[in-house]
């Protein structure tokens, strides 16, 4: 442990760690952007600068680590003066159109905006214009929004390992891309929507389906594997509007494309809700309508059927010819029960499961 | 004459530029054919050598006969023959083509120690560069000294970063030789990109084996056993002759593992730039070299503890490089006897712009900029007065004539919003627009902006438009002062050096021109009648002859008239493009 003073509070921390986290573990607030706290530092947003005794100029808490003795001054009249200037520099080259955009009301930018008064006029000056929008089927790209953060080309090769897109050009015209501009062609796992402080990354699925403020967060498993990654399904009108995951979980907001962009299943109109029972026996063929194949059935039937059928070929053939396959997208409990079923109530260790396939 | 007839033709950038393969060529040849009389063609060589230093009389020519030298200026093909036949072959000097007087003024005032054998080497010889005590110093520390002691030697002699930023060299190295870890390494900074400047481009060039042993001392001080020139790929040649030492370095042994029998061990990688100004910037310089995109990174942590794939580094320019060979040949005290009390020794400007003598010279730190402008440089060539001197490149600022008695060292240019930064020394005279000036430069730093932070990639932009307008005549009463908050939050928010000096060219002239400013926004003039949108051209009726020589060159077809009669300029139509002011004869053509 170290002892600092921030804002002349004396504080003790551990060594080796930012300035950024030692205020933020002491809840002294910093503003930043680019900063994301599972990602490599990156410095470039210039909005978490301090006063650090000593230094000639701000350096920023985010990448600078703690000394001992260290005296770090996170708010002046000159630090608060200069980060309204970046903040002011960041929205005269950012479209005006709050009112249309997915990412109201859960914006880090709309929010530092508002909060440092500044709406970016004063220094209104050519903006990036790009017309060319991204033809992928999940990530809707709209780079007019980017502030160039960096977050999402880190996302994509630390946590993801996939390098999908990175800075290209230079000067003003900056721009994040993937190579020779073509459109996105990942996995789709859409961590760099996920840590995207702004509008610039969206699901495009997500389009006008609800913004932060209409929308209900329930938070549950995601039921595409056994991995069990903590998800917030955000609801809007009894519809899945985006589904998300928070930091704090244990998949520490990660998702794959599935658990993520996968779940238009839910509000399906073709999606199952009560059990079916065929109606025409097996090898006689099938009538081409599905009403004339199937009739719905109330649970207790359907079990019954299944639980009767099931005692009739044992009683008949020996509990070895029943074998059951459980499915990834079960919970562990569940495919322990399933197993339990199978070797204890069947009889038979005929039982596998598809990920081991 | 019988004896060593040495003809050295200037091969800098320069001279090859003016013609130098040529001239060398054709001497080549003419030496040949005289050759058919047997005298001349036993003794007589020619090679080619690395820059002379005074590039405005290119192509320069040396001719060494009976321990006696004469330098031809101007030199053309066409000349060559001449000069074989009457002076190599005749003995006689071609007279009217020798350089003058003035020509040994520009040399007077200079003191030569990195560029003390550019110009006199083979620098594609390394048999010359050791016959001329080159590899002798690293043969001696190998033998000899212990790395502390060559870095104390260093630290006494003051030896200061030639980069720009003026960094201790010793304490740079001592740095590095305390930081923890097994891998260093000892990387060269050739990625010389300021416009105008030519410096290391031309020690790479006349002297690269000068730079492999300043590599060589400073790996054996801080413990490196590989080091990396990073250099520009726009330096063919530079690279060429780098590619060439190197391998001869190894050849005899002095680059590769157990040099000269001793336990050091080191070997030379050279890395090209592709092309990208920031990579010049030390951290994105590391990132280039490690396979990324040439974006800085935040320091701390500096370099010397965590710098390429996370060792400690030492980065220095190729001119710091350069010096040290020198030092550790002559000692430290003198080296130290050059320069003032902080700023130690000599430093190597590339002298351009409206300035006679424009080349490349080899001051003592410490003279002063009017013994450089006017001594060593002569002055403008059109007798104009110089109006100020731009030093240091698109980092550096513009010091005003009133100021020309000021010392040229490292805090005396800082104090006064400038930089010594790299070398580069731009004379401006009264037809130089110094708001025009300081918009060129912000242009270049925000196209070469990296665009990691967004003070340098939006802050340089906003900058940019508002001298734009200002220039073009639509500047509004707020923009010096929107220009002063921008500069010197960009100055103090930015990453990394280039966005944290690519204010100085606006707020130096803010500081000392604003009187310009002000023209331009509020009078809506150009006082240096640079900025086009701000003139207006008319036909003095007086002494317009009716030639209509103005009227056949016009574009833009705004000019009219009868012959033999006045003419006039429809303002309306008129593009400013200067071509009647430039075509009339009679000086009838007035601008403003």
């Amino acid at each position: 442990m170290v002892q600092i003073t921030i804002d002349g509070k004396k504080i003790d921390v551990p060594e080796g760690i930012t300035i950024l986290e030692a205020a933020r573990r002491n809840g002294i607030y910093i503003p930043t952007l680019c900063f994301h706290p599972r990602l490599t530092y990156f410095g470039g947003c210039r909005l978490c600068i301090v006063e650090v005794k000593g230094f000639l100029r701000p350096v920023t808490a985010c990448t600078t680590t703690v000394n001992k003795d260290m005296e770090v001054n996170t708010s002046t009249a000159e630090l608060e003066e200069l980060r309204k200037l970046i903040l002011e520099l960041i929205l005269s080259d950012h479209p005006h159109d709050c009112m249309l955009c997915e990412k109201a009301g859960a914006c880090t930018l709309q929010e530092l905006a508002y909060t440092y008064g500044v709406d970016g006029f004063q220094f209104a000056g050519e903006r990036r214009r790009y017309s060319k929008r991204d033809g992928n089927p999940f990530i809707e790209r709209d780079l007019e929004k980017c502030i160039l953060c960096g977050r999402c080309v880190k996302v994509c090769r630390e946590i993801q390992g996939v390098e999908a897109i990175d800075f290209g050009y230079r000067g003003f015209k900056a721009k994040i891309c993937t190579n020779f501009e073509e459109d996105l062609d990942c996995e789709f796992c859409g961590q760099c929507v996920q840590v995207c402080p702004t509008g610039a990354l969206t699901g495009k699925l997500w389009a006008r389906k609800g913004r932060q403020m209409s929308l209900r967060e329930v938070e549950t498993v995601c039921p595409y594997c056994g991995t069990g990654c903590n998800i917030t399904v955000h609801v809007n009108r009894n519809e899945i509007a985006k589904v998300t995951a928070r930091e704090d979980s244990w998949n520490e907001g990660w998702l794959c494309v599935k658990g993520r962009f996968g779940y238009r299943f839910a509000n399906s109109p073709e999606r199952l809700t009560v059990p079916l029972i065929r109606k025409v026996p097996r090898g006689e063929g099938a009538p081409e309508k599905v009403e004339d194949l199937f009739r719905e059935a109330t649970w207790e039937e359907a079990l019954d059927l299944v639980a009767s059928r099931l005692l009739e070929i044992k009683e008949a053939h020996g509990p070895d010819s029943i074998a059951g396959l459980s499915s990834a997208r079960c919970t562990n409990e569940e495919n322990y029960l399933f197993q339990k079923f199978i070797r204890a109530v069947v009889g038979t260790n005929n039982v596998d499961h598809c990920a081991r396939l | 004459m019988e004896n060593n007839v040495v003809i050295r033709v200037c091969m800098g950038p320069a001279g090859i530029a003016a013609g130098g393969r040529d001239v060398l060529e054709r001497f080549r040849e003419a030496l040949a054919s005289a050759g058919l009389d047997a005298s001349v063609k036993e003794h007589c060589s020619s090679h080619q050598v690395g820059c002379l230093g005074l590039c405005a009389r290119d192509v320069l020519v040396e001719v060494h006969t009976d321990g006696q030298k004469h330098t031809y200026q101007y030199v053309k093909p066409d000349m060559v023959e001449r000069i074989v036949t009457e002076h190599i072959a005749g003995g006689k000097p071609v007279s009217e083509w020798l350089v003058d007087d003035s020509f040994d003024a520009f040399y007077e005032k200079q003191v030569k120690v990195v560029l003390s054998h550019c110009g006199v080497l083979d620098p594609e010889d390394i048999d010359d560069y050791i016959a001329s005590g080159g590899y002798e110093a690293i043969g001696r520390i190998l033998k000899k000294c212990l790395p502390e002691m060559v870095i104390d030697e260093i630290k006494a002699s003051g030896l200061r970063g030639r980069g720009g930023a003026g960094f201790p060299t010793g304490l740079k190295w001592e740095l590095a030789r305390e930081a923890a870890g097994d891998r260093k390494y000892m990387i060269c900074n050739a990625d010389e990109g300021d416009p105008g400047a030519f410096m290391d481009r031309a020690v790479i060039e006349g002297n690269p084996h000068a730079v492999i042993e300043g590599m060589m001392i400073g790996a054996f001080s801080i413990g490196a056993s590989k080091g990396y020139v990073y250099i520009r790929a726009e330096y063919p040649l530079a690279v060429e002759r780098l590619k060439l030492a190197i391998a001869q370095a190894r050849k005899k042994g002095l680059l590769g593992k157990a040099i000269l029998g001793t336990k050091f061990s080191f070997d030379i990688e050279i890395k090209l730039g592709a092309g990208a100004f920031v990579c010049g910037e030390e951290t994105a310089l590391i990132a280039s070299i490690e396979g990324e995109r040439g974006m800085p990174r935040s320091k701390p942590p500096f370099p010397v503890n965590r710098g390429l794939w996370q060792c400690p580094t030492v980065i220095n320019n190729v001119e710091t490089l350069a010096n040290i060979p020198y030092i550790m040949r002559k000692g430290a005290s003198w080296f130290a006897s050059y320069g003032t009390e902080k700023s130690r020794g000599t430093k190597v400007f590339a002298l351009t712009g409206k300035i006679r003598n424009t080349g490349l010279i080899e001051v003592p730190m410490g003279i002063t900029l009017r013994e450089i402008l006017y001594d060593i440089g002569g002055g403008t060539e059109s007798g104009k007065e110089i109006k100020a001197v731009q030093t240091g490149g698109p980092s550096g600022g513009c010091i005003p004539a009133s100021m020309f008695d000021l010392h040229v060292d490292y805090e005396s240019l800082a104090k006064v919003g400038s930089i010594v930064g790299s070398g580069g020394m731009i004379v401006l005279d009264e037809d130089d627009c110094m708001v025009n000036m300081a918009r060129y430069f912000i242009q270049f730093t925000q196209a070469e902006s990296c665009g990691k932070c967004v003070p340098c990639r939006v802050g340089t932009k906003r900058v940019l438009e508002i001298l734009d307008r200002i220039t073009q005549g639509r500047g509004r009463p707020d923009d010096i002062a929107k220009l002063e908050r921008l500069c010197k939050g960009i100055k103090s928010t930015s990453l990394c050096g280039l966005g944290q000096t690519a204010p100085n060219p606006v707020l130096s002239t803010l500081k000392y021109f604003r009187e310009e400013y002000e023209a331009h926004i509020i009078d809506k003039k150009c006082p240096a009648r640079v900025c086009k949108a701000l003139l207006t051209y008319w036909i003095l009726e007086e002494t317009c002859t009716g030639c209509g020589a103005c009227r056949r060159a016009c574009p833009a077809e705004a000019i009219s008239g009868e012959k033999k009669k006045p003419h006039r300029i429809d303002p309306e139509k008129c593009i400013r493009c200067g071509m009647c002011y430039e075509v009339c004869k009679f000086s009838s053509v007035e601008r403003e």
